[in-house]
């Protein structure tokens, strides 16, 4: 198992004349707590997008587990293992909470195309997303919709719907983003929680997050990868200082 | 705290889930009045069975629209393509035993569906509203120009159709049999539309509508999905319109119409859609409308209606059944809670 979970070789992707990434090559080891950090329009996303098979590269591949998955789309690669959350909720919001998780649920399981029995009677699918909105504390609120949450609870429930697809690779796409400080705990905890054997890539711009939570960081800047390393190291590298985290220290209690 | 749950179907928060397929006792209403009407207003049953055949087609959109959220103008295609399958195989005495008459139309109008769904569920709003228009009028326009087989402009009158269960025959003036059949067909449509609304599938469309995105990031195979249920709806749409051929015993031109596609559509936004019952209240609504408003302004009662469509997309997007929703949780559900 030497080999890294997800790994990319020279990736790219251009938007017309905007590299908006270039030739990027990413490990992410078994169990990894990998952050990617960057400023605002530095590429993440859309590499985030490369790797779950949103958007085609422009060249370069996406290999798991040494597999080539380049040409896979989103919901083979969802089969195979990698899922993601997003960096705005996507969340069925009209439906309970049980709701979203089941339908996650029931669509891994290949359920989904059964027509003819009620989801209220498929226990083993009820009895699974009971489980994990239980693991993350939502059990008792399973019962509500989207909607009447707040927003870190609509955070939580976006990650619910990610973990239901039990993913090998798991990309965390900003997921404090916009929850006020006072809940942003919740998210934390529950992410801090995540089984070991999940290799975990998170983008984060909140650097107390990065350095309480990573045991690697890669910035990216322009869409290339400007350093990678140990928390420790990145923090120390000047010229990352200079780019990045100098404006970022400006800002306490990022939101 | 898992282990003071015995299962996980008793938790308190899985009970909306795990209870809402369970029949509830008013929804055994709409078919005891449908039986009452029977008995009541035995002079009414021809009419009735033509609003019974609009229920199916308002429910056959249902699943589409409000269901999985496609949103077509051309749904009058399939159920055109059921009553004009109906409608040959009695005219040239081919086939005329109704009942299977009617899987024929469903399997013709699925045929259509399918085929016409894999090229259109490519595109989303207003492009796949365009193209549902269009499939409809190339449809109209090959029965039209196909007039050797379908009658052309005149269409097929006088449809020979055989007694259901070889027994209970079609008599043009007592609708009788019309009425009992139309009721048994559109109660055997509706319990699989219940069924297949509240299974997986059922639920992964209503995922569909919700957020598009996150099912493809869940890794749903969305437009094989999404055409599976359009396919499902054409059927069911087939067999409305191969219903209303049965019972009016002829075919024409405007079974394929834009006036019939636009008339489900206004059915279902009045009666509310996404909701299985708003077909049923929908189309009562529009008779009742259409008939009150033609007795006070018979030049004008469309006036009314297009007025009352206004208010409805203005203050009652959910329709009437949303309305009777707001009012049951600000005053009914009130009473309940202690």
């Amino acid at each position: 198992m030497s080999e890294p979970r997800l790994e990319t070789k020279a990736l790219s992707r251009n938007f017309g004349a905007l590299r908006a990434v270039q030739n990027i090559d990413f490990k992410l080891e078994a169990g990894a707590r990998h952050a990617l950090i960057g400023p605002n329009g530095a590429g993440k996303t859309t590499f985030i997008n490369l790797l779950t098979g949103v958007l085609p590269p422009s060249q370069g591949r996406v290999l798991l587990a040494g597999r080539d998955i380049t040409g896979k789309g989103q919901a083979e690669r969802v089969k195979l293992g990698v899922a993601r959350t997003f960096q705005i909720n996507r969340l069925f919001r009209g439906l309970s909470v049980l709701e979203n998780v089941s339908i996650a649920v029931a669509e891994r399981k290949g359920v989904a195309w059964s027509m003819l029995y009620p989801v209220g009677r498929r226990a083993d699918v009820i009895a699974e997303s009971i489980e994990l909105l239980e693991t993350l504390k939502l059990a008792d609120i399973a019962g509500h919709r989207i909607s009447e949450l707040p927003y870190g609870r609509q955070r939580l429930v976006e990650l619910a719907i990610t973990l239901a697809l039990r993913p090998e690779v798991l990309l965390l796409d900003e997921p404090a983003a916009g929850v006020p400080s006072a809940e942003s705990h919740i998210i934390l905890d529950a992410i801090e929680a995540l089984p070991l054997d999940i290799a975990v890539l998170i983008i984060e711009h909140d650097m107390d997050v990065v350095f309480r939570f990573a045991k690697h960081v890669t910035v990216m800047v322009s869409g290339a990868v400007f350093a990678s390393g140990t928390p420790r190291d990145i923090e120390s590298n000047p010229q990352v200082r200079a780019v990045y985290l100098g404006q970022a220290g400006q800002r306490t209690g990022h939101a | 705290m898992s282990a003071a749950v015995p299962t996980a179907a008793d938790h308190p928060g899985a009970r909306g889930l795990v209870t809402r397929h369970r029949l509830r006792w008013w929804e055994t209403l709409p078919w005891i009045i449908g039986l009452g009407i029977y008995f009541a207003f035995p002079d009414y049953l021809g009419f009735g069975a033509e609003l019974l055949a609009m229920i199916l087609f308002a429910l056959s959109l249902d699943l589409a629209l409000g269901y999985a959220g496609i949103v077509t103008l051309g749904h009058a295609a399939f159920f055109g393509a059921g009553a004009y399958t109906v409608g040959m195989l009695a005219f040239y005495e081919i086939w005329t035993e109704p009942i299977t008459s009617l899987l024929l139309a469903a399997l013709v109008a699925a045929i259509i569906g399918f085929l016409s769904g894999l090229v259109l569920l490519r595109t989303r709003g207003l492009t796949l509203l365009m193209l549902t228009l269009c499939t409809m009028a190339l449809l109209q326009e090959a029965a039209n120009m196909a007039r050797a087989y379908t009658g052309g402009f005149d269409g097929l009158p006088d449809l020979a159709i055989a007694p259901v269960f070889g027994v209970f025959e079609f008599n043009p003036l007592y609708a009788n049999t019309q009425y009992l059949y139309s009721l048994g067909v559109l109660l055997v449509c509706f319990i699989f539309v219940r069924t297949l609304i509240y299974s997986p599938f059922g639920q992964s469309l209503t995922g569909i509508r919700e957020n598009l995105l996150r099912m493809h990031a869940i890794g749903s195979p969305v437009r094989r999905r999404l055409v599976i249920c359009y396919t499902i709806s054409a059927a069911l749409a087939g067999i409305a319109g191969g219903l209303s051929a049965q019972i009016n015993a002829f075919v024409n031109l405007s079974a394929l119409d834009l006036d019939r596609a636009a008339t489900v559509f206004i059915v279902l936004i009045l009666g509310g859609y996404g909701r299985l019952y708003g077909a049923f209240v929908g189309a009562v609504a529009y008779l009742a409308l259409e008939h009150f408003l033609a007795k006070i302004y018979p030049t004008a009662w469309q006036l009314g209606l297009g007025l009352l469509l206004v208010m409805i997309a203005l203050f009652a997007r959910n329709g009437i059944l949303g309305i009777g929703e707001a009012l049951w949780q600000r005053y009914g559900a009130r009473r309940k809670t202690p």
